[in-house]
């Protein structure tokens, strides 16, 4: 079988450049983004292409996969999975493979980060510097972050390394699950909102679902209050970012620090001029050496599936 | 009446790394009992503006004399100086030769900082002069920088957000940047402040290596001999040791060039414990990976080469600079002064 053959459409541009060239030399790529009328792409293509390569931005939808009557495989390069219509993957016996594992570290990681350089302004003391404002005097006083109760919105893989993390910080850990873990230590609470009033910084580290939609709302900021600090490393749409941006403004929130915002990628511009927030374009998993394992993950299932090997990583 | 075991028990307690802040505590609660009134004849010089919660209450229990309150420093010392029992100082400006021999009355130099660079310690000796600093309530703040100044370098935090904030991500997408977790660590220098930064930097599955003035037998690290061999052996190589007349430069061209482009440089010590020119050139010149720095040469001067670059961070000497530490170390202080005044043991002395 000759894979050069077969077509592959990747749905938008990936960095590293190490995947696109990958797929390029393995099979027939198609690049979804070069074609402006889309439907000019798939037409004459719909019948060559048997899989597609998306990721966290543009999955594999119900629309494209209704295009596809060939595609038997939609290898994500991404853990999450909100962007492909797994229902209908299903229904048509599309095999579908993700990137799992392979970001807990870097998200914990940017956690992490996040948590610091909110408590201890890092982004604020750097540009404090760069524009020569020492000499005029000290930067402010921060917030010391060894020792504060750390509240974790699921417990998954990401969640847990988080809190191993944190746990080196001598910080209390606890968190909210949609069902308390029997393998763990860490204090459960039963509702975000308690986990909420009894911590000081909250962190969501859970998957969105329809049930995670705006999980952080009104009284679960109000109950992390004034001195609280709100960390997001999930989705955007976990918070409910108006509420999320008013508390900060009238300074009913104590700081927040973001990764992902609603509607990427705009950021609220009302939260620009604070210097108790921390605004990432969504770099969660954005290290060299975790995309290059993600592509070649994505490589391997691809390869394992048209050899009728088992996959790598299937979404069970 | 109390049983000797019952004291057993107690001292075992408070000789952990908690139980010795739980000690600290204790003898804080039992001396702010103590009067104001008792001391405030005592005559006490504060070197710098260091603390304005400090100052306050420096003001309310002694007679607080500010050095920098006077342009001529040398007259108002000279008419002054017999006043003066005690010197606060701190990492700026502390209790040099020449001010101790102005103050012929000088008791105690009690240091609002760890390090005690800026302290005359033969000559206090020499004089019978006590000194305290304040370890320990700071050992976490700076360790956490550390790790923040870490991992703000390698995955380009400040950078990120300014992109942000500046409508770039309506363009593109910000770049790759490099993973923290599993990168090895050295640090040079393994006393409280870097045995704290390795327990943080081990929950990343860092690997950690350490050169200090001898190996540490309780340590399960690897111990590396030179500084150099521990530069070309580790990716993040933390400076966390004091600064003397050893460790001055101990960051030279050659431990930079063996730490090499992919390393990173993390300096929570003091300015000096790096040759700040090799660094600034071995960084534009793309010879070293990058850095995160919280102190200079010439604090608050900058090598404004460094401005441009991407891969630092450049923070202001904020090591310990929270609400809560600030308070502790200045509620240290205090405590030490008044142990002193009242002829009770110090609770921190060095000399």
């Amino acid at each position: 079988m000759d894979s050069n053959s077969i077509g592959v459409l990747m749905t938008c541009p990936m960095s590293p450049p190490y995947l696109e060239q990958e797929l390029d030399r393995r099979y027939r790529l198609l690049r979804f983004w070069k074609f402006p009328q889309k439907s000019e792409l798939l037409k004459p293509h719909s019948q060559e292409i048997r899989a597609v390569v998306g990721n966290a931005t543009i999955g594999a939808n119900a629309e494209l996969i209704d295009a596809l009557p060939k595609l038997e495989i939609v290898s994500s390069y991404s853990v999450g999975l909100d962007k492909i219509d797994l229902a209908k993957c299903k229904e048509r016996g599309i095999k579908v493979t993700y990137t799992p594992d392979l970001i807990t570290d870097d998200a914990a990681d940017l956690g992490i980060a996040l948590i610091l350089a909110v408590l201890r302004k890092i982004c604020g003391c750097d540009l404090f510097v760069r524009r020569g404002l020492w000499k005029n005097g000290d930067f402010q006083l921060t917030s010391k972050f060894t020792g504060k109760s750390v509240g974790i919105i699921g417990l998954g893989r990401i969640g847990t390394a988080i809190a191993k993390r944190a746990e080196a910080f001598d910080c209390p850990i606890s968190y909210y699950s949609r069902s308390e873990k029997a393998d763990t230590n860490y204090k459960y609470y039963p509702s975000v909102i308690d986990l909420a009033s009894n911590c000081q910084i909250l962190v969501v580290a859970c998957s969105l679902t329809p049930e995670t939609r705006h999980i952080i709302n009104r009284e679960v900021i109000d109950a992390l209050g004034p001195k609280g600090v709100l960390i997001n490393i999930g989705r955007g749409p976990h918070v409910d970012e108006a509420e999320l941006v008013s508390a900060l403004v009238e300074g009913r929130l104590g700081g927040a620090g973001l990764d992902v915002f609603e509607n990427e990628p705009e950021a609220p511009e009302e939260l620009f001029g604070l210097d108790n927030v921390v605004l990432l374009p969504h770099v969660g998993s954005g290290t060299i050496e975790t995309r290059t394992a993600m592509a070649d993950l994505v490589l391997g299932n691809l390869e394992a599936h048209f050899l009728n090997k088992p996959l790598l990583t299937p979404v069970v | 009446m109390r049983s000797s075991s019952f004291f057993h028990r107690r001292r075992r307690k408070f000789s952990s790394p908690q139980g010795r802040n739980q000690n600290l505590h204790r003898a804080l609660r039992i001396l702010s009992v103590v009067s104001p009134k008792l001391m405030e004849n005592k005559g006490v010089l504060m070197t710098c503006p260091m603390s304005s919660y400090l100052e306050e209450q420096l003001q309310k229990r002694f007679r607080l004399l500010k050095l920098w309150d006077s342009q001529m420093k040398a007259d108002f010392l000279k008419q002054n100086s017999q006043l003066i029992s005690a010197v606060v100082g701190n990492t700026v400006l502390g209790a040099d030769s020449e001010l101790i021999d102005s103050l012929p009355n000088l008791e105690i130099v009690s240091s609002y900082s760890v390090g005690l660079d800026k302290i005359d310690l033969v000559k206090c000796k020499e004089r019978g002069i006590r000194v305290t600093n304040t370890p320990d309530v700071l050992t976490d703040d700076v360790a956490d920088l550390a790790i923040g100044l870490a991992l703000a370098t390698l995955r380009k935090i400040s950078v990120a957000d300014g992109f942000l904030r500046n409508g770039l991500w309506k363009n593109s997408d910000f770049g790759l940047t490099t993973k923290f977790s599993g990168k090895s660590v050295g640090i040079i220098g393994l006393g409280r402040i870097g045995s704290a930064i390795a327990k943080r930097a081990k929950a990343f599955g860092c690997p950690i290596g350490y050169h200090s003035r001898s190996r540490k037998p309780n340590a399960n690290y690897k111990y590396y001999s030179s500084v150099i061999d521990l530069a070309a052996n580790c990716q993040i190589l933390v400076v966390a040791c004091a600064l003397t007349d050893e460790t001055r430069h101990i960051v030279n061209r050659e431990v930079i060039d063996a730490l090499g482009p992919k390393g990173i440089l993390i300096n929570i010590g003091r300015g000096p414990h790096v040759d700040e020119p090799e660094l600034v050139s071995a960084l534009v010149e793309g010879r070293l990976g990058g850095a995160g720095l919280d102190v200079y040469e010439n604090e608050p001067e900058i090598p404004e080469k460094l401005f441009q670059l991407q891969n630092v961070v450049l923070l202001s000497h904020v090591g310990s600079d929270t609400v809560e530490t600030c308070k502790a170390m200045a509620d240290l202080v205090l405590a030490n002064l008044e142990a002193h005044f009242l002829g009770k043991p110090l609770l921190t002395p060095v000399v």
